[in-house]
């Protein structure tokens, strides 16, 4: 398991612990965080699960696949951190990891 | 304020989730549900559930912990037998009495039935609750002969899971082609092909006449056709909106329990979400009715916001997707009434997409292994735009250049 914080918008923050397997996604659905939606379920099919991976985490998890890269670049306020949360799987090596959750996802 | 919800779907679990997430909310939520499962999601019951690739417990919209902590009532494996709009209660079976300020009716749809003969047998399968699919993959085995009776988005799927675990699938569609419902002719010719190649026997323009059998299914009988052995059967011919609990208070219901886009019915104490209600569509200017996760969701949240006296109107694009195989098929829009059909891509790379144009116009996309004409899709139709055909289908021009 790791602990994962998410940011929000506003300022506001959660930290939570999210099971080794489940994705970012998940911790956040689980815990009400606001701002993620993941319609889909995480079917990589609507891109409401967006976010940004804290700059200091980004390059330390496995890249984007060509999928998500393709829904991403239609995602609101994309950044080069932009990633779909429902593709982020949590393993123990993620502890600490901040995600930063944006404003809308539409 | 006490809020009773009755169906524990999708929408039920949305409703909850957005109830729970506005601060101001006091008072108690109920949640009434025939099936003894906390909602969950139903798309995966004909993909990833279905071949074993995902578990029960990663079907649940919110863990159990969360209605713990919620503290909503739960009472499942109950249903719900009427309605008494004066006294403002909701009876259950068993005679008890659940009072309401609120009443959300979230109640979805049930399977369609054959009613030809033999449809009573063992072995015969429908696909819509987490019992249905446990049922159904106990029976998968390498070898044995499976046949799928209706080419729509739930049979398809249950012959790409079947497929995969080693069976003999044959497809019985009565229209002409496949997904003819829903889809145009040139993404039923794609996914025809792409089943045979997998193996699969796809018959169109054929009437299943009955089934045959001692106790268990052998044999499906066909109009002008021989007999087609079977060990077992799934039959996905649509779904029918429960809309009886609905009818029998009195409310307005045609194909589906009426609403406006604040998905109100029109008692100002209930509203209703998902695929059993009939809601007025903005960017369509039409009543309708949709079996999609997305209206459950975005439908729900306008109903949690009525509840709570701060309405919003609910006016969104409708989207859907469908796996099959390693192909991803997203879709966006409604496409009835189009008059052209413009194609970007070719079919034969396994990537493309179809433009449906009504008086120049984009009203839908079906993209096939292509995520961004689906994204650029979703904002065009948002937008009312009236694409370029002859840019649609130059694939030099990147997608986002469209208009």
């Amino acid at each position: 398991m790791a602990i994962v914080t998410y940011i929000l918008h506003d300022g506001r923050s959660k930290d939570i612990e999210v099971k080794t397997g489940e994705s970012v996604k998940d911790g956040a659905v689980n815990n009400l965080v606001p701002g993620i939606l993941a319609e889909c379920g995480g079917a990589l099919a609507c891109a409401t699960c967006h976010v940004y991976v804290d700059e200091q985490w980004f390059d330390k998890l496995e890249p984007a696949g060509e999928v998500e890269m393709d829904m991403l670049d239609f995602a609101e306020d994309v950044r080069k951190n932009s990633r779909l949360s429902c593709q982020i799987d949590i393993t123990e090596e993620m502890n600490g990891l901040v995600i930063h959750v944006p404003e809308e996802q539409y | 304020m006490k809020v009773v919800i009755i169906g524990a779907g999708h929408a039920a679990g949305q409703l909850i989730t957005s109830l729970k997430m506005d601060e101001t909310i006091t008072g108690s939520i109920t949640l009434i549900g025939d099936e003894p499962w906390l909602p969950y999601q139903r798309p995966p019951l004909s993909k990833q559930y279905l071949s074993g690739e995902m578990d029960v417990d990663q079907l649940y919209l919110k863990p159990k912990e969360f209605y713990k902590a919620s503290k909503v009532n739960i009472r499942l494996g109950h249903h719900a037998q009427s309605i008494d709009r004066t006294a403002k209660t909701v009876t259950l079976d068993n005679g008890d009495k659940v009072a309401y300020d609120k009443l959300a009716l979230t109640t979805g749809t049930r399977v369609r039935r054959l009613s030809i003969p033999g449809a009573d047998l063992e072995g015969i399968h429908y696909i819509r609750t987490i019992d249905d699919t446990d049922n159904l993959r106990k029976q998968f085995a390498p070898g044995k002969a499976m046949t799928v009776v209706g080419g729509g988005y739930i049979g398809l799927e249950a012959a790409a899971a079947a497929t995969k675990a080693g069976m003999k699938v044959t497809v019985l569609e009565m229209a002409d082609r496949v997904m003819n419902r829903v889809v145009a002719p040139e993404v039923s010719t794609f996914f025809e092909a792409l089943h045979r190649s997998q193996g699969v026997d796809i018959r169109t323009d054929i009437q299943v006449t009955g089934f045959t059998g001692e106790q268990t299914i052998s044999a499906i009988s066909c109009k002008d056709s021989p007999d087609i052995k079977s060990d077992l059967c799934v039959v996905g011919v649509g779904v029918i909106p429960n809309t009886e609990l609905a009818e029998t208070a009195g409310l307005k219901c045609d194909n589906g329990i009426v609403v406006d886009d604040h998905a109100q019915t029109e008692d100002p104490d209930i509203v209703a979400a998902g695929d059993c209600t009939a809601h007025p569509n903005g960017i369509y200017g039409s009543q309708i009715r949709l079996e999609s996760v997305q209206n459950a969701v975005d439908q729900a949240k306008a109903a949690a916001l009525s509840i709570l006296d701060k309405p919003e109107t609910y006016c969104a694009v409708p989207w859907f997707w469908s796996n099959q195989y390693d192909v991803k098929l997203q879709i966006v829009g409604l496409s009835e009434g189009y008059d052209q059909t413009v194609v970007r891509g070719k079919p034969e790379n396994s990537a493309f997409s179809v433009f449906y144009l009504k008086g120049g116009t984009l009203i839908a996309v079906d993209a096939i292994n292509s995520a961004r004409e689906y994204m650029m899709g979703r904002k065009l139709i948002t937008d009312h735009a009236k694409p370029d055909p002859t840019r649609i289908v130059d694939t030099t021009i990147p997608i986002k250049e469209l208009v």
